[in-house]
């Protein structure tokens, strides 16, 4: 209960609403307990004794709280949706803007498909009940009053016997809380699982279909197809078993009701009126008390979904800026790693052991080394996507986590291995880190990453939607338009993770020309598995299983390091590397061959 | 405004009373094989309908034949019949609703894996077209609307259409004077029933379209929430997410409106009923010609007569969104498929490695029929993806495809697999046709990498078993070593353990694709197609990769499709591709020799490096 009690000060903001809803319920309320009331009128003094004034009077009383109930009914209904939308809305916005800020290590284990679960559904079962639920409890409570009020009143015996159905109705239900409860979680998990198989078949179906895999994935989607099948009935037989029970109960204690009140009205002491206006009232005890039960199931439904939207908000984001954080201002581009260590969250082993270099304001870093040595984590601290777990990385000697995170990454530019593009045009594409950048800009940048030609070509040029529902871009246009968005806002350092992979040998070429242009007078950082690419550096790191294992000038590494030959060896064959060694220049012709 | 208003009431698509027709008898035909169920549950059925409407009868002639006539016995006789009655009922809905709920489920189930089963069959081409993402959203959006529709929608209206007959009946028995002038407040519910469920229907809509702009919202920005604190527009985001937000909260809050007035509309229509029933029973009661007791049962009937027509009405949302869906659905499993096995489709034997392509012209777009002008066919070779591509890779050897982005270097490849069908000419599999061999048993002897290799949810072991699946855990680490990934696995914390995820967690790019490799090895393919599948892995690991692949593969037919020179220097056959052709092909030194397009590229480069 504790989570769904935090949800509720999401309502204090609109307690004017949620007053007025309240208020509205409460007479509508009144209104079902009196109409009874009335009708006991109609038909005692009115039909059986057969007075037509009396009758026509009551009638329109009748009609007249029919009236009043319909309208605050509606003012209820739709003050309580207002209220519970705007609570839901209020949760959705601080979920939206938790998970977009949460920092790099809780997305790479996250998955899509939960976090929407929660932003969406979970939100609204927290809903539902905030909403409909507490209102329908608080009313429900006030019917069960007046009901026993109205019953104990009219005839105390008649009201001690249907007492009796109150405690046998609760045991009903909260056995079928019991039962149904964990019964309906298993369909919820089994549910989610066939969903993660539907949703992988249709990401992966060029792997699927790759493998011939279709037979495994039916075996594996069908079996599970059928447990939640039996999941489902098995929820069924729980909630068949309780349903009708509680109607019995209440059947049963109008039975009592009738046989023993005909007994009274037999014996002189009830008017046949009052003994019907009773049982009115019984149905009236009997909804509440079915209510109740619902909103058994529906609490702990919606205190399930709670937990889950706090357990995100609450969620300490390991990356944030400090209380008294400084803002990076104009930096000149000194990077400098010390003793710097990092390990990924649940990891056992050092992604990055001991590293230290220092990169010079204006100076190209290169960074090489094998799949899976630690070259992006090198360059995910440099933006603070991640912390350091030992030693510090410092910018114009400001350690990276004393600066605003914003004024931080600012100054940086970078393109990142996962070239994702955002539903819309080019052109918010490219402007994406700077949405009010002038035309003119976004075309320097697009001209700068060699984009701007191919993006001449759609028919809607700059204004081309892409993304899932636009055009289909290949690996080489989104990574130019990557790097277009990166040169946009004019950054004082430049990243760049291995972001001409997939661009043929020809656009390369050229990308690498802008570049070495864009890169004078900033400090760059380059990822690269080519030779040809980072010869120029100023300096190369090449680190081998997260530590650097050489460091230097292109020469000096063809000198000194056997990894960083064993390199070149691989891209240019073991002859040309003895020409390179003999003359200590790589023969030129075969570096800028090397991609076609 | 006015002029927007009536625009978009003209654009909301018009009733389609036959299709829905159509649709519904179809989702009733999912109902065929539970004929004894069905059965079953309309005994049940009429069992439970006929006890509830016993129970104010009987209380009526409690009240009317023994209480008002102090007759005990009779008393105690009614409502020993009243208890039994009681009791049938629950025995009776208890059963119905078991019955009612397993129908609905188990039609539910053979839905889906009708659903799934279709999805397996339809071809690359559909999924060219459709975002999985909103397929994927759109399927399990559908299948809950039905659920809905199974799980609660049918019990409660079979139930109310039953109840509501067994009171019309019983109300008819009773009086069928008051019955029928308490039916006048039928028509006029009809009429109302109808104009709120138009004007809600309307309203949901959009409510439902303001709620998946908001999720298409969330699924993008989570996908990319990266790039977006790269770049610092985590605020803005934040702010465009509130906007469609609020434009959600408020289009529920209408469609909400509709329904909260709905209920109220009913309850005065009922009080209205419950008046004719007081006044023209009181009447009739004053002039005698009615008893008490029947006026007060028909106070009774009268309530309970409007509690399934309320049911049915607020259904009627539901019954329209699961109609909707199943529309959808059927559409998903109607979709003519393009790709089938041929009926006397033959299994493909071991490969030996021939590929052949002959004269192949191939386009993802449709190709205009014969019947169409010369014009438009010109102008579908024009803009043919493949256009006259022949080829000959003899068994064992590794041909390497290069050429710009669009060449169609994957196009070429992919209908070695046949996940396309070629439009003119053959492709030809040890001289067999691959349209009259089976997919399964072709696709099974090859060995695919993408440059996205897709992970499924699970362990790496997992993953990599998906290449072969009885492979043991040892074969499994052979091919993970030769694709050169075993150093990086063993260095995750659980090592072949580890769970990935649809994300990929902490891999890089590189390591998807070496886990891509290592899959497509353990399968021991007799074809092996590399679709850049090494562009971010160092060079070093992918000679390493390279050598493992040759001795492993020995005698395999290869497909490379690379930039790198490093990756097609050695191939026995570079082909050079060019908008749709191969514009030149030979060894990398014959091409050098060539002077053409490979060798201009190649020396141009050098020349501009140079000045």
């Amino acid at each position: 209960m504790k989570s769904l009690r935090r949800a509720f000060v999401y309502l204090r903001a609109y307690w004017l609403t949620s007053f007025a809803a309240l208020i509205s319920l409460l007479i509508v309320t009144a209104a079902n307990l009196y109409s009874p009331q009335l009708l006991r009128i109609v038909i005692d003094l009115g039909i059986s004794a057969k007075n037509s004034t009396v009758l026509i009077w009551s009638i329109a009383a009748l009609i007249g709280l029919a009236l009043v109930r319909g309208i605050f009914s509606f003012a209820q209904g739709y003050w309580a949706e207002k209220a519970s939308q705007s609570v839901a809305y209020e949760m959705r916005n601080a979920l939206f803007s938790k998970i977009e800020n949460l920092s790099f290590s809780y997305h790479d284990q996250a998955q899509t498909g939960q976090l929407m679960t929660r932003i969406t559904s979970d939100v609204e079962q927290v809903r539902t009940f905030i909403g409909v639920g507490v209102l329908q409890m608080v009313s429900a409570i006030a019917l069960l009053l007046g009901s026993l009020y109205a019953l104990f009143s009219s005839n105390w015996q008649l009201a001690l016997i249907t007492l009796l159905t109150v405690p046998a109705t609760t045991a009903v239900i909260v056995r079928f809380a019991q039962v149904v409860r964990p019964r309906f979680r298993i369909v919820q998990a089994k549910l989610s699982a066939l969903n993660t198989i539907l949703q992988e078949n249709l990401a992966g179906v060029r792997v699927v279909q790759a493998f011939a895999r279709e037979p495994y994935e039916a075996k594996r989607y069908n079996a599970l197809n059928q447990e939640l099948l039996e999941a489902n009935i098995s929820t069924i037989r729980g909630l068949a078993s309780s349903f009708p029970f509680t109607m019995l109960i209440s059947n049963l204690g109008t039975l009592a009701v009738i046989w023993f009140g005909g007994y009274q009205v037999v014996g002189g002491t009830l008017s046949i009126g009052e003994l019907l206006a009773f049982n009115t009232y019984l149905a009236l005890l009997q909804q509440p008390m079915m209510m109740l039960g619902f909103l058994t199931a529906q609490i702990s439904r919606a205190e399930v979904g709670a937990e889950r939207v706090f357990e995100i908000l609450d969620t300490t984001n390991e990356v944030q800026d400090k209380p008294d954080a400084i803002v990076l201002r104009n930096p000149r581009g000194r990077v400098a790693f010390e003793h710097v260590s990092f390990r990924y969250a649940g990891g056992d082993r050092n992604v990055l052991d001991d590293i230290s270099f220092v990169a010079e304001p204006g100076q190209t870093i290169a960074i090489m080394g094998q799949t899976g040595s630690g070259k992006s984590s090198i360059i995910n601290l440099i933006p603070r996507f991640y912390d350091v777990t030992g030693g510090r990385v410092t910018i114009d000697g400001y350690d990276v986590r004393d600066l605003t995170i914003e004024s931080l990454r600012d100054q940086i530019g970078i393109v990142l291995q996962d070239t994702t593009l955002f539903g819309g045009s080019i052109r918010d594409n490219i402007a994406y880190g700077k949405p009010d950048a002038s035309q003119a800009e976004v075309e320097a940048a697009a001209r700068a990453a060699q984009a701007h030609d191919f993006i001449m070509q759609f028919p809607d040029g700059y204004e081309t939607v892409v993304g899932e529902r636009g055009v289909g871009l290949s690996g080489g246009q989104r990574q130019r338009i990557a790097i277009a968005r990166a040169l946009l806002h004019d950054p004082h350092i430049l990243i760049l993770d291995d972001s001409t992979s997939a661009v043929d040998a020809q656009t390369e070429y050229l990308i690498q020309q802008a570049l070495e242009h864009l890169m004078q007078g900033r400090t760059a950082f380059v990822i690269a598995q080519r030779i040809s690419t980072v010869r120029q550096a100023d300096q190369i790191l090449l680190l081998d299983d997260g530590k650097i294992v050489a460091i230097g000038k292109h020469d000096d590494l063809l000198r000194d390091s056997p990894l960083y030959g064993e390199i070149i060896d691989s891209q240019f064959g073991s002859q040309e590397q003895e020409t390179l060694v003999e003359t200590g220049s790589l023969a030129t012709d075969e570096q800028e061959g090397a991609r076609l | 405004m006015m002029h927007g208003g009536l625009q978009a009431m003209a654009n909301l698509p018009q009733e389609k009373a036959t299709e829905t027709w159509a649709v519904l008898r179809r989702l009733l035909a999912y109902l065929k094989p539970f004929r004894v169920q069905l059965g079953y549950i309309l005994v049940l059925v009429i069992i439970s309908a006929t006890a509830q409407a016993l129970g104010p009868y009987l209380i009526g002639q409690a009240i009317d034949g023994a209480i008002s006539n102090g007759d005990l016995g009779q008393l105690n006789r009614d409502m020993l019949l009243l208890f039994t009655s009681y009791i049938v009922l629950v025995i009776a809905n208890r059963s119905q609703f078991i019955a009612i709920g397993s129908v609905g489920q188990r039609t539910l189930a053979s839905m889906r894996s009708q659903i799934f089963s279709t999805i397996q069959k339809l071809s690359l081409r559909f999924f060219d077209r459709q975002p999985a993402g909103d397929l994927m959203s759109r399927l399990s959006n559908d299948t809950d609307v039905l659920n809905q529709l199974f799980s609660q929608g049918l019990i409660q209206i079979i139930g109310s259409l039953f109840g509501l007959s067994g009171i019309i009946i019983a109300m008819l028995l009773l009086d069928w004077r008051l019955a029928l002038a308490s039916f006048v407040i039928i028509p006029l519910m009809l009429l109302m029933t109808n104009v709120f469920a138009r004007m809600s229907r309307r309203a949901f809509r959009r409510a439902r379209e303001s709620l998946g702009e908001v999720s298409s919202d969330i699924q993008e920005e989570i996908a990319g929430v990266k790039v977006a604190q790269a770049f610092n527009r985590t605020d803005l985001n934040v702010q465009q997410f509130e906007q469609r937000n609020a434009a959600n909260r408020d289009a529920n809050v209408t469609a909400t409106a509709v329904t909260s007035a709905f209920t109220p509309a009913i309850d005065i229509l009922s009080t209205v009923a419950t008046v004719i029933v007081a006044g023209y029973g009181g009447y009739l009661a004053i002039q005698g010609q009615a008893t008490v007791g029947v006026v007060i049962a028909f106070l009774t009937y009268v309530q309970q007569f409007f509690r399934p027509i309320q049911a049915i009405a607020s259904f009627y949302t539901t019954a329209q969104a699961s109609l909707a869906a199943a529309e959808r659905i059927f559409e998903l499993i109607d979709t003519p498929l393009d790709l089938t096995d041929a009926p006397d489709a033959i299994e493909m034997p071991a490969i030996k490695g021939e590929v052949r392509f002959e004269h192949v012209w191939f386009s993802y777009g449709e190709r205009p029929s014969s019947s169409q002008s010369e014009k438009s066919a010109a102008d579908w070779r024009e803009q043919a993806e493949l256009k006259d591509i022949s080829l000959l890779a003899e068994p064992g050897q590794t041909i390497a495809i290069v050429g710009p982005t669009g060449a169609g270097k994957t196009t070429l490849v992919n209908l070695i697999g046949r996940f396309y069908d070629v439009n003119e000419g053959h492709v030809l599999i040890d001289g067999i046709d691959l349209r009259k061999v089976t997919r399964a048993s072709l696709r099974s002897q090859m060995g695919i990498v993408l440059q996205d290799s897709f992970l499924f949810a699970g362990t790496i072991m997992e993953n990599l078993r998906y290449g072969r699946l009885d492979a043991s855990d040892e074969e499994v680490e052979a091919a993970a070593k030769a694709a050169h990934a075993h150093d990086f696995i063993m260095r995750l914390p659980k090592g072949y353990q580890t769970e990935i995820g649809e994300r990929g967690g902490t891999l890089s790019q590189g390591q998807r694709q070496l886990l891509g490799i290592a899959r497509a090895i353990l399968a021991d393919p007799r074809i092996l197609i590399l679709d850049e599948a090494t562009s971010s892995i160092d060079t070093r690991s992918e000679v390493l990769i390279q050598k493992a692949l040759k001795t492993l593969l020995r005698g395999r037919t290869s497909f490379v499709i690379a930039h790198r020179l490093s990756t097609i220097r050695d191939a026995d056959q570079v082909l050079v591709m060019q908008q749709g052709r191969i514009v030149e092909r030979g060894t990398h030194n014959e091409l050098l020799e060539q002077a053409g397009l490979y060798a201009d590229l190649y020396q141009r480069q050098f020349r501009k490096y140079k000045e």
